[in-house]
């Protein structure tokens, strides 16, 4: 291969390190309308009026609009549609929208939100699992779910989990608690809409296009042929930027009524509102091992702080029972789920979406299983490995499978056997998996998840694609493959991508899904059109076309721009298309759409780390990390991916909490919110492992997330091996590691975390028959 | 959540030198340099991420020093040279830290890199072979998010040895 395993430079690279990437605020058309947000000062209110004359009054204010403006209700699951622009009957948590001013100027703007006279009926706000799962004093949070703000529960058993128990020679328990917290991106969350001619065009800093073009139709009740949105240059995501979001419904209603460009940046301040970051989840798992350490049966138990709307809710809770079985041949194995709603911003998608929380709880719990059985928690955990072409218990297909090489590979850096015992330095490992992609659309469909279009004339190469490159580089992968299919540079290939009018649509960037399903469609769509450069090229030359060679600009005995004419002489105008459908691999029950992928990562870390026994601090040294990603299409962006989804990991782990105080954020800025910077962060050795998926493009699989899952839980084991008190919740600040100490010197158990797990009203468990292991049995019998 | 209230507006003519270029402009007193480099010059490669002075992105330099542009008064550099990203590049030769970031992927979304640029050229300009630990230090009060760091390290050295 030419150009793809390349080290080469992102596409767009030159454009970011100059300043001249156009993101969403950096737009400032003549006339532009800035637009401000009056949002609720409390949890949990029900709205008695709303007076917004004195702000229609204030010179430069050219509309307010409120609730009665946008009725439409809207959500990004079809089944959780329980969201508004700006609620006019009640509000939720603090930041929910209420009113939007569209002024000259963003000062007269805020002063007229200020104008704004508000009459609440005030109500008491539920701001924790406990009380969620209580019946309210006053009144629900949302008027569907149930039992009280309980809004989603599942139960799913797969195989036989009482047998599996039965047959085990050790069972053990444990509670974990993995705290919230959230994306932040460093660019604040900005659209700006104009309107002419009847159309609505909106460019906005978000991951999926297409499916903010579905919402914007239904709440603007406008045909989606009337509404154009394009993705500016995207300031980071993390799966903050996967929802529809109020604000860009709002500008476009508002460009509409002024007839004006009006943009909306949130101030920092509400980005920390407006969320959708990691649900704070209790965990309970229980499992049995027979003597070998081997798995007989699991049951695993989530509670997810969901905050007050359904955001991607239904589907994290279900991510929160999935993938245990893809990294571990759990033989027997039963999830139950709940989901509560909470008066504070919305949970929803972050790096991971659901499974770091579950994955810290697993490999925390297998290591203690491990050391009760005197067993070394590597062993342990290899010993119990899933192997390739395989299915899981709960109907997963497994392909390629790099977990053994990747831990290898850590093992043989790390020195992790043969490290210094020592107290206040410790290491830790664990592993974690993740999806490329995920194997449904947001809503059920029969079509592909990812379309693109190539024109080849005189001019040279373009390649249309809906997917939006929110910095991990699916440009450049787009612009790599469709140049290597070509015998083209990716800088000879331009790319127009992101913008509704002009690409086939791509679902967005979120699961990981983009190199797998937008470069499965370029390599289709490459394919053909280089059949017909072929083609042209052969029938010239007077030789069979596979005697034709492509490569290094040329095709055959032609440049590639002679090729190119001798085929739009041959065929007329040079398009061609690809497209890729993920394979129906699905489980046969309620509920299995969450958690199939075409193929999953794999990942194996290990932390070294200092623990102060007097200051309960913890100082990282290095990380080592391996990560399966199938086939590395650019290895500098998976570098960067799995560097940086270490980094976040860290600062999961580390210090990173979305919390409250009383419906109020706690730390709603960028000092107070701790995040690592420089300074935190290690050195991180980053070894790729390539194991050629048989579906992937290239065999490529995912980078961007599955990386981020092993290092909180890798870092508690380390604490655990410098300090021997284990800590069961992250983030592990200094004072829960000084409390842990404390119970330990006292003879407690030498721990920190939650003590125990709520009763929740969890359905009878739908049973579901396990598939056959071996994949091509098991494909025989799939659906 | 309460907005700011609508205040009068006192102006006055404030003379700027950016990437050698000088201008005069009317500007309301309260602007910050960030607002007028954005908004008033088109210079929207500077970026910001909090108006606090808290996430570094808003980096620029004023008389070769990284200033957080969000907390800067036009008035405050009256007379001193600014430099943002814009004027990194000699023409369309790019600067070699900005070269060393495209070439070692040290930019992803790419948000943050104009504000770690310029404190960066500050840095090797003071400090012509900085270790990791010195970039770190230096580079302590620009955060991203993307890259984890370690690109952002490599560029940073890579560039300082290609101009020593
Ligand atoms: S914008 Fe964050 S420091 Fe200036
Ligand atoms: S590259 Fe995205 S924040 Fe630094």
């Amino acid at each position: 291969m030419k150009v793809v395993g390349k080290p080469l430079p992102k596409v767009d690279a030159s454009a970011k390190v100059t300043g001249r990437a156009i993101y969403a605020d950096d737009m400032l058309p003549p006339r532009t309308l800035h637009c401000r947000i009056l949002r609720s000062p409390h949890p949990h209110a029900r709205i008695l009026s709303i007076d917004t004359s004195a702000a229609r009054r204030i010179p430069g204010v050219l509309a307010v609009i409120t609730g009665a403006d946008l009725p439409v209700k809207f959500g990004i699951l079809p089944v959780t549609q329980d969201e508004r622009a700006l609620e006019h009957e009640k509000v939720r948590y603090v930041g929910d929208p209420i009113a939007a001013v569209a002024a000259t100027d963003e000062e007269i703007a805020a002063a007229a939100c200020d104008a704004i006279a508000v009459e609440y009926d005030v109500l008491e706000p539920v701001m924790s699992i406990d009380a969620a799962l209580r019946e309210p004093k006053d009144e629900r949070i949302q008027d569907y779910g149930g039992p009280n703000n309980i809004h989603k529960l599942v139960a799913l058993e797969f195989g036989d989990v009482e047998g599996g128990f039965a047959h085990a020679e050790t069972i053990r328990e444990d509670v974990f608690f993995y705290q919230g917290n959230t994306h932040l991106p460093m660019e604040q969350h900005s659209a700006i809409a104009t309107y002419l001619d009847g159309k609505v065009t909106l460019w906005s800093s978000t991951q999926v296009v297409h499916y903010v073009h579905r919402a914007l139709s239904k709440v603007l009740e406008l045909p989606m042929n009337r509404i154009r949105v394009i993705g500016a240059a995207h300031g980071g995501g993390f799966g903050g930027k996967t929802d529809p979001f109020a604000h860009e419904i709002i500008v476009c209603k508002l460009a509409m009524l002024t007839g004006r460009p009006v943009k909306c940046t949130l101030t920092r301040e509400e980005v920390f509102y407006a969320h959708r970051g990691r649900h704070p989840v209790l965990m309970w798992v229980r499992t049995g091992v027979a003597k070998d350490g081997r798995i007989t049966a699991m049951h695993f138990r989530t509670a997810l702080d969901g905050g007050a709307y359904g955001s991607y809710g239904v589907a994290s809770t279900f991510y929160t029972g999935a993938l245990q079985t893809v990294t571990y041949d759990i033989p027997a194995y039963r999830f139950e789920g709940c989901r509560v709603f909470t008066n504070k911003p919305p949970c929803g998608p972050k790096r991971g979406h659901g499974t770091p929380q579950p994955r810290f709880a697993l490999e925390l719990h297998l290591e203690k299983i491990a050391r009760d059985l005197g067993l070394d928690p590597v062993e342990l955990k290899r010993r119990n490995f899933v192997q390739p072409n395989t299915r899981t218990v709960n109907w997963l297909r497994v392909t390629s499978c790099g977990l053994d090489e990747c831990v290898d590979r850590v093992m043989q850096a790390s020195g992790y056997a043969t490290r210094e015992k020592r107290i206040g330095h410790g290491m830790g490992f664990a592993v974690s998996t993740y999806l490329s992609g995920a194997g449904t659309a947001i809503y059920w469909n029969d079509m592909p998840h990812s379309e693109v279009q190539i024109k080849v004339d005189r001019g040279g190469v373009t390649a249309y694609c809906g997917a939006m490159d929110i910095g991990q580089g699916s440009d450049s992968v787009l612009a790599t493959i469709v140049a290597e299919e070509l015998g083209l540079q990716p800088a000879d290939v331009r790319l127009v991508t992101a913008d509704t009018d002009t690409t086939p649509i791509d679902l967005g960037s979120y699961s990981s899904r983009v190199t797998f399903m937008a470069g499965n469609a370029a390599v289709e769509a490459a394919r053909k059109m280089r059949a017909m450069l072929v083609e042209a090229t052969a029938a010239k030359m007077g030789c069979e076309a596979s005697a034709v060679e492509v490569g290094d600009g040329r095709i055959g005995d032609f440049s590639f721009e002679e090729a190119s004419v001798l085929a739009e002489a041959r065929f007329g105008t040079l398009t061609s298309a690809g497209s890729y459908t993920p394979p129906r691999i699905a489980g046969p029950y309620k509920g299995s759409g969450v958690g199939p992928s075409p193929a999953y990562s794999y990942s194996a870390c290990v932390v070294d780390l200092d623990a102060d026994e007097r200051t309960g601090l913890v100082s990282v040294n290095k990380i080592w990390i391996a990560h399966d990603v199938g086939r590395a299409i650019n290895p500098l962006l998976v570098e960067g991916q799995v560097e940086g989804s270490v980094y976040m990991g860290l600062g999961e782990a580390l210090m990173e909490e979305q919390t409250f105080r009383k419906g109020l954020h706690k730390w709603p800025s960028m000092l107070e919110y701790k995040s690592p910077t420089f300074l935190d962060m290690p050195e991180v050795q980053t070894f790729i492992v390539e194991t050629v998926d048989p579906e992937g493009p290239y065999g490529a699989k995912e980078a961007g997330q599955g990386p981020l899952l092993p290092v909180p839980p890798a870092l508690c084991s380390a604490v655990y091996d410098a300090l021997g008190v284990w800590i069961d919740e992250i983030p592990v600040t200094p004072e829960k590691v000084l409390e842990a100490l404390r119970r330990k010197s006292k003879g407690e158990p030498a721990r920190y975390g939650p003590p125990m797990f709520p009763p929740i009203p969890y359905p009878p468990p739908i049973k579901v028959e396990p598939p056959p292991k071996d994949l091509d049995h098991a494909s025989a019998a799939a659906i | 959540m309460k907005n700011e209230t609508l205040r009068p507006v006192d102006r006055q003519v404030i003379a700027l030198e950016v990437n050698g270029e000088r201008t005069e402009m009317l500007l309301p007193v309260h602007k910050t340099l960030l607002e007028v480099l954005r908004e008033d010059m088109g210079l929207t490669g500077t970026k910001h991420g909090c108006e606090l002075g808290e996430c570094g992105t808003c980096t620029v330099l004023v008389g070769g020093k990284p200033e957080l542009s969000c907390l800067v008064l036009p008035i405050q550099v009256q007379g001193q040279a600014v430099t943002t990203v814009e004027g990194m590049a000699h023409g369309s030769q790019l600067h070699p830290l900005q070269q060393a970031f495209a070439e070692l992927g040290a930019a992803q979304c790419g948000y943050c890199t104009p504000g770690i640029l310029l404190a960066a050229k500050s840095l090797v300009e003071t400090n012509p072979a900085p270790t990791r630990d010195e970039i770190r230090e230096a580079l302590a009060g620009n955060l991203c998010r993307c890259t984890g760091y370690s690109k952002i390290l490599d560029a940073v050295s890579l560039a300082a040895s290609r101009m020593g």
